[in-house]
């Protein structure tokens, strides 16, 4: 009995463990402390849609050996970059989102070859680069939204008309584009957004069979042991190379969905530190530095947006000051700390 | 290689930031004795705390990301001897002597951390930053004024417990650099904050030659061979990161020192990118940082941050773009020095591999033959 529960342990992994009891404990305690259940869960269910493509991206670099994309912020920016010139082009509804993924889709294509070209050179050390690459990548960025000549009334600050705000709405254009597709309405607090959950169960669709057909299975074959997957045939570097724009992409993607959701475009320092929340989403689902499964993606973007979600309304209440912010600092972080000191055996 | 060509790509980031001072200086328009004075006031306020990551880059770890850590125990310390009223130099020492307890302790729990991420220790100590971070915030905004007494009401936040967003350290503000002011030229030299700098250059010149130093370069040259030499391995990677804290701790108390306001939460966040882009600027890489290294970066470096909001402003009219270029070069040159140093490192096992793939097929063309043509192989 003890051998089964120490097994069992041993595959699920302390730390998830930890976080999934004290997700439910929250849950649990929240109808004393006044916390709608309801509503809390109708908040998981949005906050889900809007980051679990996000979290998605990160899959096929961590398929291919290439870790944890701390670079997430570079599709996050060809998504920015689509989104903003979607909207200068004034396009609405449908085709405007789409016409957004699209551009993205090129941009964070060109970016994610160079990207993947820089992390074929330094294979072994691609986190610590890549989390560089990543923050130069926003701060030049925060130059170039500065200078780029966009018109948009809706777009640019007010005064002076040059460089675009911090915040752009996309209300007018596409907002809750996804969510309010088929939207269903489950009693007066849940409103569940179909829309964006199918488009992100589509998109996983892809990726998993993606990873059925022969490159996927090559990619799978480069991440588990390289020497290998050269004696067989498969060009490694081109391999990573897909696996980073695949990456990229979907990033891009992602960050569409998540700001047709949220309602707004967020720019300059915004993306900053984006890449870390879905890489600890990722690791409380079950993933390692170099393992991952389809369902890591669902299970560790409900649980970590669970803890987002019930961390502010019940620890509030239950202790009369925002502390919620400090908990998702603490876990996040925490998280990827333990997954890089976990024993994996050793790339060349 | 060639040899002009190697040099270059070694130094090519000082290089570049030699050359956007050529270009950018004249554009801002600054006096002379305005820019050498902003630079001594720069380089008294930061050196000491690039000098602090030196001795894990000779442990072989790399830029130690986790001097934030170091960073949080000195700002704790200040925090306590400000609600205690202690002010002027005593305050400054009092200061550096709460916070040596905290910093081994945070240093010895990075430490043992970093040892269990062999070989990822710069992605490891960076996120160690982000997570002392939380716990940083945790202890100060929770625990300070409830678990820990703070008697000081105006830098409590009003609820009653919390340390408040920016404490003002006029009790001990320049407090070190005012011992001994010299004039010379107009500029103003803070000779004592100098003269610590001087005695924490002589340490690690003299640590270096220390049993424990070298066997740190041991371990920084191979950790197999270390190991095999009978070096606790472990143990003296914990040391170094220890010492890095302790000192990141007291170059934080002088840095704020001279600032004279301490953000609470935010005064250490930016302390390891700056710190350690300084030290790549003055041509540091991960395997080798030197004592020169620390000061033409932090010169090369503090110029370049003077400079461009100024340029900036006088090329397209905008202070806020050179604010955005800054922060762009210092994640930019810790991004660029880094995959260099990864690439540089790759090409060489590359060609150590090929070298001995030849040496292999050469003893196979030849049986029993191998070790005759080692040396034409070699080439």
């Amino acid at each position: 009995m003890l051998a089964k529960i120490q097994r069992i342990l041993g595959t699920i992994g302390l730390p998830r463990l930890l976080i999934a009891l004290f997700l439910l404990s929250l849950f649990v305690i929240a109808p004393f402390v006044n916390v709608r259940v309801d509503t809390s869960i109708n908040d998981l269910i949005i906050r889900f849609g809007m980051n679990a493509v996000l979290v998605l991206s990160l899959v096929p670099m961590i398929k291919s050996g290439c870790g944890l994309n701390f670079g997430l912020q570079l599709g996050v920016i060809a998504g920015l970059l689509g989104s903003v010139i979607s909207l200068e082009l004034k396009l609405r509804g449908f085709v405007g989102f789409f016409t957004a993924i699209s551009i993205s889709i090129v941009l964070a294509v060109i970016l994610g070859w160079l990207y993947g070209q820089l992390l074929n050179r330094i294979k072994g050390d691609e986190m610590v680069v890549a989390t560089y690459v990543g923050f130069s990548a926003v701060s030049f960025m925060c130059i170039m939204w500065l200078i780029l000549p966009f018109k948009s009334p809706d777009m640019i600050w007010a005064y002076g008309g040059q460089g675009l705000r911090t915040t752009i709405s996309t209300e007018g254009y596409w907002y809750h584009i996804l969510d309010d597709f088929l939207r269903i309405n489950l009693g007066s607090h849940i409103a569940v957004p179909t829309g964006t959950i199918l488009f992100f169960a589509l998109l996983a669709l892809i990726m998993w069979a993606f990873f059925r057909t022969k490159a996927g299975t090559a990619m799978e074959a480069v991440g588990s042991n390289p020497d290998y997957a050269r004696s067989c045939g498969i060009n490694v570097n081109r391999v990573r190379t897909q696996s980073v724009i695949l990456s990229t992409v979907f990033a891009a993607i992602g960050i569409i969905v998540y700001e047709q959701s949220f309602g707004f475009i967020q720019l300059y320092n915004a993306p900053l530190m984006m890449s870390f929340p879905a890489i600890a989403a990722i690791l409380l689902g079950g993933a390692s530095v170099t393992k991952v499964k389809m369902w890591h993606v669902v299970v560790g973007t409900i649980l970590f947006q669970g803890i987002l979600t019930m961390t502010p309304s019940v620890i509030n209440n239950l202790i009369e000051s925002d502390m919620s912010e400090t908990i998702r600092i603490i876990i996040s972080n925490g998280m990827i700390i333990y997954a890089l000191t976990r024993k994996m055996k050793v790339r060349t | 290689m060639n040899p002009i060509k190697k040099w270059l790509i070694d130094y090519s980031v000082p290089i570049m930031f030699i050359l956007i001072i050529i270009f950018a200086t004249p554009l801002a328009g600054y006096s002379m004795s305005f820019l050498a004075n902003e630079i001594m006031t720069r380089m008294s306020r930061n050196t000491f705390l690039v000098l602090s990551l030196i001795i894990p880059v000779i442990a072989g770890m790399g830029m130690n990301f986790g001097i934030v850590l170091g960073a949080m125990a000195g700002e704790i310390a200040l925090i306590l001897i400000t609600d205690w009223h202690i002010v002027g130099v005593p305050g400054v020492v009092l200061a550096m002597l709460i916070s040596t307890p905290i910093a081994i302790i945070f240093g010895y729990f990075s430490g043992a951390i970093l040892n269990k991420a062999k070989g990822r220790e710069m992605v490891t100590s960076l996120m160690l930053g982000f997570f002392m971070n939380g716990v940083y915030q945790l202890f100060v905004l929770y625990g300070m004024g409830k678990v820990v007494p703070i008697t000081n009401k105006s830098i409590l936040l009003s609820r009653g417990y919390g340390i408040r967003n920016a404490i003002s350290l006029d009790g001990i503000r320049q407090s070190l650099d005012n011992v001994i002011k010299v004039n010379i030229w107009g500029i103003q030299i803070p000779v004592m904050t100098w003269l610590v700098i001087t005695a924490l250059c002589l340490f690690i010149m003299w640590f270096r030659k220390t049993k424990l130093g070298q066997d740190m370069r041991t371990i920084g040259q191979d950790m197999e061979v270390a190991r095999a030499s009978g070096i606790d391995v472990d143990r003296t990677r914990i040391i170094s990161i220890i010492i890095s804290t302790v000192l990141a701790s007291y170059g934080m108390i002088i840095y704020l020192q001279n600032i004279g306001t301490l953000n609470t939460y935010n005064s250490h966040e930016q302390i390891g990118f700056f710190c350690i882009a300084a030290l790549l600027v003055g041509g540091a890489s991960v395997s080798k940082a030197t004592i020169p290294n620390a000061f033409i970066g932090v010169i090369l470096f503090h110029t370049v941050f003077v400079v461009s909001p100024r340029a900036g402003k006088e090329l397209i009219g905008d202070a806020q773009l050179g604010e955005y270029f800054r922060v762009f070069i210092t994640y930019g040159v810790i991004a660029f020095s880094l995959a260099l140093y990864a690439w540089k490192r790759k090409v060489e096992q590359e060609n150590e591999r090929r070298s001995a793939l030849g040496l292999h097929r050469a003893s196979l063309q030849k049986p029993g033959g191998g070790g005759i043509n080692v040396e034409k192989m070699g080439n």
